[in-house]
């Protein structure tokens, strides 16, 4: 597995996406600083940006690079290889190089602009964290839906809905049903709702961890008391694990089944 | 060598092998013909465990194939098509294909055999199909195994890339190898092959010598038997 990670691993760091979404996220980071000059307010502007981007490129690159290799795969089923060997090494390389980019171009001008002697630190890490957990989130589910479509434009189709469901639509209705609901004591099973998203998920935990939950109310305050305490961050780490391992199993699952 | 009992494979609802059995020997060279659709590849790449089968039993060397990677390690497979990743340098691919099946000196030769110097430090996507088909064959013939199985080995390849592939496949064979091959070139099946399996609408119709076939179908040339095969059943 680690030699076809490194062959992809390698194959994307050459390719001009990976630079361009380096680059973006360089640049975003340097005009966010300028903008700003102050670090914890760039973080959540930050936040903003990184919660409904990183989800978007990782679905569009995991579809893209799964129906591009599909040749390089072929090749390698051919070899003394397994199966969950080969499309695990792909999903990785593919992961981490996302993955990587994001966490350079973006350190990059933080370590610059001072980061080591600020505060803004832990949320800065936190921040980079569950941007990397939703690269592999969001590519992982991307895998999933290209293994399962041999037709290119379906399954191009069917990722770009799973992202626009679960940024956009699943909020929606989320929120439809708190104020269908409103007369009902709700804390407790919006919290469950949040747990089920992992982009929701994410951005709950870096909003209570910058401090701000004053401005979500007595549900703020539910939450503050939820994610605020080790037990918190521990069920939320495990469900943004969850969010990664399921996906995973099933690319092992339905590859081993699968025939080229 | 190779052993297959009640192959069956379907496509959705399109019916490709059914009910295959197949006995294959150890050394010579075996050509797997019929029409188009009859099911070789599907059957080829039953053998190198790329489809999964949904009835029957395939072993390779003794090896029941099912759930196993490692009986690929004594075959070498020329793919039917030559796909290759295209922002891939030739060089670079025979390096990563070695990396990932070990240690081989025969590329060397092979490269010089079939003249791919000027070509190594080109992209794969740049390359021209009968060029493609000879990087392929180097990938191929590079690892001494005690299978070969060409799908297709002539598509592409310009009279004298075909005269050095057939000294090389002579060159496997007097080594004791078991070489399997599809082709719709019948002189070339007639020139190399010692045994022929004929695969009729997912079963194999028939099996055995060059000149058994001219003799049960009462033809004298070759590409004649085999014609008279596919009119007999399809009238």
């Amino acid at each position: 597995m680690l030699k076809i990670l490194k062959y992809s691993f390698y194959d994307l760091i050459r390719s001009r996406w990976s630079y361009v979404y380096f680059m973006f996220y360089l640049m975003l980071g340097i005009v966010l600083l300028f903008l700003n000059t102050d670090l914890s307010k760039a973080v959540i502007t930050l936040m903003n940006v990184i919660i409904v981007l990183v989800p978007l490129i990782g679905t569009v690159f995991g579809v893209m690079y799964y129906y591009s290799s599909k040749e390089f795969t072929e090749l390698l089923l051919a070899q003394p290889l397994k199966r969950s060997s080969i499309f695990l090494g792909q999903y990785l390389g593919v992961a981490l190089s996302l993955t990587m980019s994001l966490i350079i171009g973006l350190g990059i001008p933080f370590v610059f602009y001072g980061l080591f002697k600020s505060n803004a630190i832990w949320d800065f890490s936190l921040l980079l964290i569950t941007g990397a957990f939703l690269t592999f989130i969001f590519t992982a589910l991307a895998f999933n839906i290209a293994i399962s479509n041999e037709n290119k434009i379906k399954g191009f189709g069917y990722a770009i809905l799973l992202w626009l469901f679960l940024a956009v639509i699943y909020d929606g209705v989320f929120l439809m049903f708190l104020i269908v609901f409103e007369d009902y004591p709700l804390d407790k099973l919006s919290l469950f709702g949040i747990m089920l998203n992992p982009i929701d998920l994410s951005r709950t935990l870096i909003l209570l961890k910058l401090d701000i939950s004053a401005l979500l109310g007595y549900t703020g305050a539910v939450f503050k008391k939820f994610f605020g305490t080790n037990f918190g961050l521990i069920v939320s780490t495990i469900m943004l694990s969850v969010w990664v391992i399921l996906p995973v199993l099933r690319i092992v699952y339905i590859s081993k089944k699968k025939d080229f | 060598m190779v052993t297959i009992t009640n192959l069956h494979k379907k496509f959705g609802k399109n019916i490709v092998l059914s009910g295959i059995d197949l006995n294959i020997n150890e050394g010579g060279i075996f050509a797997i013909l019929g029409p188009n659709g009859s099911g070789k590849t599907t059957l080829i790449k039953s053998i190198l465990g790329m489809v999964i089968p949904n009835k029957g039993t395939i072993t390779v060397m003794g090896e029941n194939i099912k759930h196993n990677s490692a009986y690929r390690n004594k075959i070498d497979y020329l793919p039917q098509i030559a796909n290759f990743p295209s922002n891939l340098k030739v060089k670079e691919l025979i390096t990563m294909i070695k990396d990932l099946r070990g240690r081989t000196s025969e590329d060397e030769y092979l490269i010089n055999h079939f003249k791919l110097e000027p070509f190594l430090n080109k992209k794969l996507g740049t390359l021209s199909g009968g060029t493609k088909q000879k990087v392929n064959i180097v990938l191929t013939f590079m690892f001494d195994c005690p299978l070969i199985i060409l799908d297709e080995p002539t598509a592409g390849l310009d009279p004298i890339s075909l005269i050095r592939l057939k000294e090389i496949i002579k060159i496997e064979k007097d080594k004791g190898k078991t070489i399997l091959i599809t082709s719709h070139i019948m002189s070339f099946v007639e020139e190399i092959s010692d045994e022929i399996v004929f695969i009729l609408e997912g079963k194999i119709h028939f099996k055995g010598t060059i000149a058994k076939l001219k003799k049960n179908t009462n033809q004298p040339n070759f590409e004649h038997a085999i014609a008279s095969i596919l009119i007999d059943n399809h009238a």
